[in-house]
């Protein structure tokens, strides 16, 4: 099986560990795993703005990057949530339907594709917050959202049922958004960083020692926030959990 | 076997009684429970109980007012939502009130196993009848009228205004009672009634504490949520002559009621929206907590209905649905208390209604926004938003605030609303609670290219998202611009956005910048090591 690894610009800028731990963790599944060297972003921040005009070219990049492979993985819901669903700035020729069906986020990529039932080097004996962003909530439907009222499931936590130590604490408010929403962090600020704020106070009021999600954006927005407010919380992604990061 | 029976989930919430911010709890409230002690979960009157504070804390945190409104000039709801954070005890409330409401909600949706089907059965209601909506006007209209009912066509704001007022002066009417309606607040009515000499007198609590404040509702069901009971106090001791110092809601409520209960036993006419009108009968639903619009409807001889033609539905049959979706998803209760038939006048008595257009055709014609129509006015999608429960209604400055707002509004006025589909983080939360099932995240990610290509946005955001693509699109300019060989980064998104401001210092510390990308290490630890992938990247 090979896998074109996709690797999301701020994860490659700041959080490259992630990346590492995405590429070694599918190398542990004896995939035949690629990173094209020439990938840049999926066209996101552009898209969510409604410059679709202005993602075009990004849209075509990752498609000539990207053609080819049996599976499109990332370590992100909300890029995978992008190329699935909104990547229509250029025409729908086979190519891009092929590889926007093809693309899947880590987690579930391990969770159906895969359909991994251990993670024989992998213990992470910590209470942890699991953070579902908004795109993989309900853009690719990781879990239940808290709204529906339909049967539970959940494949992040599926997984991280699969870690020995893991203990999962609950929120008072499980899947309300951080407030990161890509561009909205920059042009509303105040509301996002407040939104921040309660989550990480959530978080912590919970018990959580580690806040865990799919998603380093996220993720980074989430620890900015409680730097600023002194909220003493760790942050890790779901791959470097997966990985066997030991914490 | 799920997730959660694998995983021993802790249960960190319970000792702080739900709320994130726990210092605002007010431990014992006996309003909030039932006589046997249990704690009341439903009806609008006992939300979460929320402490007094202390007189001077609230003293020093006057109510933050809504956006500036300048003409047409786009609105700058992120200035007003940041004006309302810093009043947090206003927005501490304000967020843990509707929270709570969205809770509530959740446990009544739960209690009936066919929810989701009731959603989608009452979405194809309105899908249906919408794609018939002139036959079923007719039909409503040729009913209304031999029920006896005087029917008039308004096509837009400023003609319902010129009809309603035409009603009120042939009959020498010099007050109208009226209950809460969005549809008048969307056509400034009260505004516009100011001019005429008529009195106007909300008769829904919330709405009338907003009239005697000068103010316009925030919220389509709870329209005074942003205030305090403090700022109500003050209002009513404004107005009314109430004790400033006394903020006891029921004292509060009842000086309201005694002081308004003689100007609606003496009006001359009576006016109440629709939350349902039903095209075989020609009738006309109300749902009210407070019986007010019962009061307006019943007490005087003259009585008005004003109602959006999107209210309609075919049959009695249907109403049943909507019902049980309405007062769950607005308030988590089964029912609101009344639930009003209005079909044809009383002997002696005369019947008016007034069927408004005001932008809803032209909306009925618009291919990813017409499906907003189904809207019934709940509340839900305000009230899970993060983004609303966080700005206030009234940052919006827009009589349709939060997401479905942020749908509606541009359809008023493309400039004036630009903005709002930008203030949200399309999290998605408001589609999964709509009880008629409008993909709300989904038009505000429509609306934003709209706007994009009809160049609705700042320049400035364009320009920086024109920039952004030519990177990102570039892998060595892209390379570059994020620090080609692990140089540092120092402003966050500045890669990816462009932003000249670095709004993301201003609330957040910056992340650790790390010792090479991913893309460096792939290069230094990887290239040329594995089988064909450094030959294949050579030849590029």
């Amino acid at each position: 099986m090979r896998i074109g690894l996709f690797v999301p610009c701020y994860v490659d800028a700041f959080e490259p560990e992630v990346g590492i731990a995405t590429l070694e963790l599918l190398e542990r599944f004896g995939l035949d795993v690629e990173y094209p060297f020439d990938q840049t972003c999926c066209g996101q921040p552009m898209t969510n703005t409604g410059c679709h005009a202005e993602a075009a070219a990004t849209e075509a990049l990752f498609v000539r990057n990207f053609t080819g492979f049996d599976y499109v993985v990332t370590p992100s819901g909300s890029c995978a949530h992008q190329v699935r669903e909104h990547l229509t700035a250029i025409p729908q020729t086979e190519e891009v339907k092929a590889v926007r069906e093809r693309t899947f986020e880590l987690v579930e990529f391990l969770h159906d594709i895969l359909k991994v039932e251990a993670f024989p080097w992998a213990k992470f004996p910590h209470k942890v917050a699991y953070h579902s962003n908004c795109n993989a909530l309900r853009g690719i439907h990781h879990a239940k959202p808290s709204e529906l009222n339909k049967p539970a499931y959940s494949k992040p936590l599926d997984l991280l049922a699969k870690v020995p130590g893991v203990e999962v604490v609950k929120l008072a408010r499980p899947d309300e958004c951080c407030g990161f929403g890509g561009t909205f962090s920059v042009f509303e600020p105040a509301v996002s960083a407040k939104m921040g704020y309660d989550k990480v106070a959530d978080q912590a009021q919970a018990g959580a020692d580690y806040v865990v999600s799919a998603d380093s954006s996220c993720l980074m927005h989430q620890k900015g926030c409680a730097d600023r407010v002194g909220v003493p919380l760790k942050f890790i992604h779901i791959a470097r959990i997966l990985n066997g990061a030991a914490a | 076997m799920s997730a959660q029976d694998d995983l021993r989930v802790q249960d960190g919430a319970s000792d702080r009684d739900g709320l994130i911010h726990p210092e605002i709890a007010k431990p014992a409230d006996e309003s909030a429970r039932s006589q046997d002690g249990r704690r009341l979960d439903h009806a609008e009157a006992t939300t979460k109980p929320l402490s007094a504070e202390p007189q001077a804390a609230r003293a020093r945190e006057p109510q933050p007012r809504g956006a500036k409104i300048r003409g047409d000039r786009p609105i700058d709801q992120a200035e007003a939502a940041e004006r309302f954070l810093a009043a947090p005890l206003h927005q501490k409330a304000h967020d843990e009130r509707l929270w709570d409401l969205r809770k509530k909600r959740d446990t009544a949706a739960f209690g009936i196993p066919e929810w989701e089907e009731l959603r989608e059965l009452a979405s194809q209601i309105k899908a249906h009848t919408l794609s018939r909506l002139d036959e079923y006007l007719e039909q409503f209209e040729a009913q209304a009228k031999a029920n006896g009912v005087h029917v008039h066509w308004a096509a837009d704001g400023a003609a319902h205004n010129r009809i309603v007022h035409g009603i009120l002066k042939d009959h020498g009417a010099r007050s109208l009672i009226k209950s809460k309606s969005m549809l008048t607040e969307e056509c400034g009515f009260r505004h516009y009634m100011a001019t005429t000499g008529i009195e106007v007198i909300e008769t829904d609590l919330g709405e009338r504490i907003q009239q005697l404040d000068n103010e316009e509702p925030s919220h389509v069901v709870v329209p005074a949520v942003h205030k305090t009971r403090f700022d109500v106090a003050a209002v009513f001791a404004k107005t009314m002559g109430t004790d400033p110092e006394n903020d006891d809601a029921r004292y509060l409520a009842e000086s309201q009621r005694m002081h308004t209960r003689p100007l609606i036993l003496e009006a001359d006419a009576g006016l109440t929206g629709c939350n349902f009108a039903i095209a075989e009968t020609g009738t006309v639903v109300t749902c009210t907590n407070e019986g007010n619009a019962d009061l307006s409807g019943n007490v005087p001889k003259l009585l008005i209905h004003s109602i959006g033609i999107e209210k309609l539905i075919p049959r009695i049959e249907h109403l049943g649905v909507f019902l049980r979706l309405l007062a769950r998803s607005a308030l988590g209760s089964p029912i609101t208390q009344y639930t009003s038939h209005f079909r044809k006048p009383r002997p002696g008595t005369e019947m008016h209604m007034v069927l408004v257009d005001n932008g809803r055709s032209e909306r009925l014609g618009m291919e990813e926004f017409w499906t907003s129509l189904k809207c019934i006015r709940c509340g839900a999608c305000m009230n899970t938003c993060p983004v609303y429960r966080r700005s206030g209604g009234l940052s919006y400055g827009a009589t349709y605030s939060g997401p479905i707002g942020l749908i509606i509004d541009p359809t008023f006025n493309k400039r004036k609303y630009s903005t709002l589909p930008f203030s949200s983080t399309m999290n998605g939360s408001c589609t999964n609670v709509c009880p008629v099932k409008i993909n709300i995240h989904e038009q505000i990610f429509a609306w934003r290219k709209v706007l994009a290509e009809e160049h609705q946005i700042p320049l400035l955001k364009q320009g920086m998202m024109k920039a952004a693509g030519q990177v990102l699109s570039r892998p060595a300019a892209y390379r570059a611009a994020i620090g080609a060989a692990d140089s540092a980064l120092r402003a966050l998104p500045r890669f990816a956005v462009y932003n000249p401001l670095n709004t993301w210092g201003k609330g957040r510390e910056m992340p650790d910048v790390p010792r090479q990308s991913f893309h460096a290490w792939y290069k230094q630890n990887r290239m040329g090591k594995k089988n064909d992938m450094g030959k294949k990247d050579a030849l590029r």
